[in-house]
């Protein structure tokens, strides 16, 4: 059950744990992603840059399962898969922390790390016993050590302490990617790194981690490679080692374009 | 556990595993700072209602008297009754503006479902169908607001004056309908033999006894932080002079009233559904953050309908009470301060109206302070203005409590 366990890890780091092969989705007349390659592997934290609009926020959307894809195919673990909706990701092992963590204030953190999934105890009754010991252990795996009880309400967590509830949430079911969005953007220097820290962590564990983020520092801290999206399209995808913080903004604003779509003219002025 | 109570574990890091360990001070300490962050839990209206006793008995010396208490409880029921559905009502950050009226509905529809001249059915089948018939209500009101999406307050706002009119519909050219079933009078007006009543009081503090030790055990088992066993026979001490002083004074004048009973168990079942279930833990989600809940695979039209269905089934029987303690119905029923005086309760006992904070207890309290207020401004003889002023003012008094709690708790990052 818990996240820990490494050997799943090492047979799936051979090929992507999620692959996605030219993916596309157009909402009416706005072609949001064009024959988008992406993957990620076990244990690998890939970062997802690109600029505002070039289709990061569309992209896990899709691989959420909240946006259906028009054409293009998701593979897990080598297997294709149909995700038609965000029970089909959950049920994969797909689990999204939103930039804006969806946690419930008025409710501890136990609480809500098994909100929506509580287990339950003889006559219908919660089984509190078995949650808070759950809840702390996979908090303590993830070295989440700031947190003074697990029966505080969230109300009265930092920033930090929230994305780590956040985080611990999405891991605690026997996920395999965890997708944050924009994980440090609103936190001070020590808040964001522990935050980094766990994102390490969830590396280290063998889990595949997409992180989307503005931040390169942030990302050349932690990320293993960056796929880099522009105007819909992946233009590139870098090993941190292999490239330096302006390669990666060049790619950004003026990554090679295998196709503009729809409207040539308008890829002339951007450019 | 409560969220406006101040959280009852000691704080440990998850980490820790050392279970015991917390002295009694240190928990009275910890109380102390989340008073002073603003979870004030009880606190404020237990206060109130000794200040309360204090001033009515100064002046009328008959306020406190087992006669008097007895009275109480029975003028206490109905509002208790209706504003425990509210309490899930505001828990969900909506409103029901509809709950008098349709206490109204359910007591005549169980009037003229018992006379003899109709259908006379037996007292156990008009209450069911008066209290089905709050549920229908309640579920009407719910789609309506889930499923077409308009505001509670619109639709709960459509539903005062509609049911009114139904009240009015179903009473016709009768006026006074009389109660002419003494099962149905016997809520307000038999008593408990005063046996039957320590049976029942013993009973009851057996049982919280018994979970209290359950959990105790295991959370030990499970090696989590316990609450130091001082201070759960700490409370389990308070809840036993509470209950036997309750039945004692009672058993000193008439008894303990059936009605208290019929609120005892619909109080531990709501408490237990809020507090120990899937479903309660849900209600609070969506108060908390619709948004979240949604995410979390919660379908929250579906919690939003049932806790509409809740209200009104609490109103309805509220208002079969009312009519119990009335002996009749009239075309008044429903109305007069009885939408008011339940919502003024919930809120009152400590429910935010913002949704996601509150507590089934906090109905019980607060309609205890309306009741008492009413009562002891009754035996001072004063008109219903200086009641309806007073009430006001405790209605302002309470929610400026919870204002400053809560300035309190965003201060300390608790909000």
């Amino acid at each position: 059950m818990s996240t820990q366990s490494t050997p799943r890890a090492d047979e799936a780091r051979g090929g992507p744990v999620l692959e996605l092969r030219g993916v596309s989705k157009r909402f009416g007349a706005v072609q949001a992603l064009y024959e988008v390659d992406f993957s990620v592997r076990a244990g690998e934290v890939m970062a997802l840059v690109g600029d505002n609009g070039a289709g990061k926020s569309t992209l896990i959307k899709c691989i959420a399962g909240i946006h259906p894809i028009d054409s293009g195919e998701i593979l897990f673990e080598g297997r294709h898969v149909d995700i038609s909706g965000p029970k089909d990701a959950a049920r994969l092992g797909i689990e999204v922390v939103y930039q804006d963590l969806a946690l419930a204030d008025n409710l501890d953190v136990v609480q809500n790390m098994y909100l929506g999934r509580e287990e339950r105890a003889s006559f219908g009754r919660l089984d509190e016993t078995k949650m808070e010991k759950k809840a702390s252990e996979t908090l303590a795996s993830l070295s989440v050590t700031t947190i003074r009880s697990v029966r505080q309400t969230v109300a009265g967590l930092s920033g930090g302490q929230r994305q780590s509830v956040a985080v611990a949430k999405a891991v605690m079911w026997n996920s395999r990617v965890v997708i944050l969005d924009e994980p440090t953007a609103a936190l001070g220097v020590a808040q964001t790194r522990q935050v980094l820290d766990l994102v390490r962590r969830l590396g280290e564990q063998g889990l595949a981690v997409v992180l989307i983020s503005h931040n390169l520092h942030d990302i050349f801290e932690v990320a293993d490679a960056v796929t880099v999206l522009r105007l819909g399209q992946s233009v590139a995808v870098h090993r941190v080692g292999d490239v330096t913080q302006t390669q990666v903004v060049e790619s950004i604003t003026a990554g090679k374009l295998s196709k503009v779509p729809g409207q040539a003219d308008a890829e002339v002025v951007t450019a | 556990m409560s969220t406006a109570a101040p959280v009852p574990t000691p704080s440990a890091s998850p980490t820790a595993a050392a279970p015991a360990g917390k002295s009694v001070g240190d928990y009275a300490r910890r109380w102390w700072a989340d008073v002073r962050a603003g979870e004030l839990g009880s606190l404020p209206i237990v206060v109130g209602l000794i200040i309360i006793c204090i001033v009515f008995q100064s002046q009328n010396d008959r306020f406190l008297t087992a006669g008097n208490f007895v009275n109480l409880i029975v003028q206490a029921a109905g509002i208790t009754a209706i504003g425990m559905g509210v309490v899930f009502v505001l828990l969900l950050g909506e409103i029901d503006l509809s709950v008098g009226y349709v206490s109204g509905v359910a007591g005549v529809l169980c009037a003229l479902l018992l006379l003899p001249d109709g259908a006379a059915l037996p007292a156990g089948v008009a209450i069911a169908a008066a209290l089905a018939a709050g549920i229908a209500i309640g579920t009407l009101h719910g789609v309506l607001i889930t499923k077409v999406g308009i505001p509670s307050f619109v639709v709960t706002l459509a539903g005062l004056l509609g049911w009114n009119g139904v009240v009015l519909l179903l009473i016709g050219d009768r006026g006074t309908v009389v109660l002419q079933n003494d099962t149905v009078i016997g809520f307000a007006n038999d008593f408990l033999a005063d046996a039957t009543a320590w049976i029942l009081a013993i009973a009851v503090l057996a049982i919280y006894a018994s979970v209290q030790l359950v959990a105790l055990r295991s959370r030990r088992a499970a090696n989590l932080p316990t609450d130091p066993p001082a201070i759960i026979g700490l409370r389990l001490a308070a809840l036993a002079v509470v209950i036997l002083a309750v039945v004692y004074v009672a058993n000193q004048d008439r008894g303990i009233p059936y009605v208290l009973v019929v609120l005892a168990v619909v109080f531990l079942l709501w408490t237990f559904v809020l507090n120990r279930t899937k479903f309660g833990r849900h209600v609070y989600a969506v108060g908390g953050n619709a948004e979240a809940a949604r995410r979390a695979g919660i379908d929250v039209d579906r919690i939003k309908i049932a806790v509409f269905a809740i209200a009104s089934l609490m109103a309805a029987l509220g208002g079969i009470i009312l009519a119990s303690r009335l002996r009749s119905v009239d075309p008044g029923a429903g109305g007069g301060q009885i939408l008011l005086y339940s919502i003024a309760a919930a809120v009152i006992g400590g429910t935010s109206l913002f949704g996601g904070r509150g507590t089934i207890k906090s109905a019980v309290f607060g309609a205890l302070v309306i009741a008492s207020i009413d009562n002891g401004l009754g035996l001072l003889g004063l008109s219903s203005g200086t009641k309806f002023v007073v009430t006001g003012l405790v209605l302002l008094a309470a929610v400026t409590v919870d204002s400053i709690s809560r300035k309190g708790r965003a201060q300390s990052g608790r909000a």
